[in-house]
């Protein structure tokens, strides 16, 4: 099955990242096709390179970047969305790309499911 | 709003695709940026339907004036959807209830459903969007 992930929320004070990247990896695992994953909301930062969580804490945004590296997952970040909170190309991490929200839609045209995260 | 030429995947899939807005207008940015989705979808030529449910009955009331918070009153752009071919607008008629509301209260004509009807409707659907 293809899954098309939003993820709604920003990275650390919400849970919704967390459990958009272990579902992700899960579907990943049993077979299943992840081919984009769209952030909105407060979601675009996820995407930034800027962020230095603790030692001891996990990466959110790098462990994103890996996800994507290693089973070629399209990281798309809203430009409206980014725009209003900041976020800009310069600051991406790797996999992570910026465009509109026709790629959100398309995911729910084209996949067999579209899973929201966030509140 | 953003640009709302025609917009095609290439496709020529049409799936129903639900928006269920849950969230007062103001207070957080879901109602708002949730609005843009909706706009974009519709643009897309897909069957999409509105669903406003607990505290999203707010976003369709009348009399909203944001000056005293300084947020743009993004409430126009509800009774503009009609323009975009997006005439299928649902309310919960337990949401309005628990709030004291009727459908006079609202800015748009919507058709009022029960949980039963709400439920057969969502199931109904190919995408389930929650703002």
């Amino acid at each position: 099955m293809q899954f098309g992930i939003l993820v709604n929320e920003g990275p650390y004070n919400h849970q919704a990242s967390d459990s958009a990247y272990l579902f992700a990896r899960s579907a990943i695992e049993k077979g299943h096709k992840v081919p984009r994953i769209f952030f909105y909301h407060d979601g675009v930062n996820n995407s930034t390179r800027l962020g230095e969580p603790p030692q001891d804490d996990r990466n959110i945004t790098t462990r994103w970047s890996k996800l994507a590296e290693e089973h070629g997952i399209d990281l798309v970040v809203c430009v409206a969305a980014a725009l209003r909170r900041g976020v800009k190309d310069e600051l991406l991490a790797p996999g992570f790309r910026i465009s509109g929200l026709g790629q959100l839609v398309e995911m729910g045209i084209q996949y067999d499911r579209l899973v929201t995260f966030g509140d | 709003m953003s640009d709302m030429d025609e917009m095609d995947d290439g496709s020529g899939i049409v799936k129903k695709f639900m928006f269920l807005n849950r969230k007062a207008p103001h207070g957080t940015v879901y109602a708002l940026e949730g609005l843009e989705v909706v706009l974009i979808t519709a643009a897309f030529d897909q069957d999409v339907s509105m669903v406003f449910t607990d505290d999203g009955v707010y976003q369709l009331m009348k009399g909203i004036d944001t000056k005293g918070i300084e947020v743009k009153d993004f409430s126009k752009t509800y009774r503009a959807l009609e323009g975009y071919d997006i005439e299928k607008l649902y309310v919960d008629q337990v949401s309005l209830d628990a709030r004291g509301l009727t459908e006079d209260d609202l800015i748009v004509d919507v058709t009022v459903l029960s949980n039963d009807e709400m439920a057969n409707l969502m199931a109904e659907q190919d995408v389930v969007i929650s703002f």
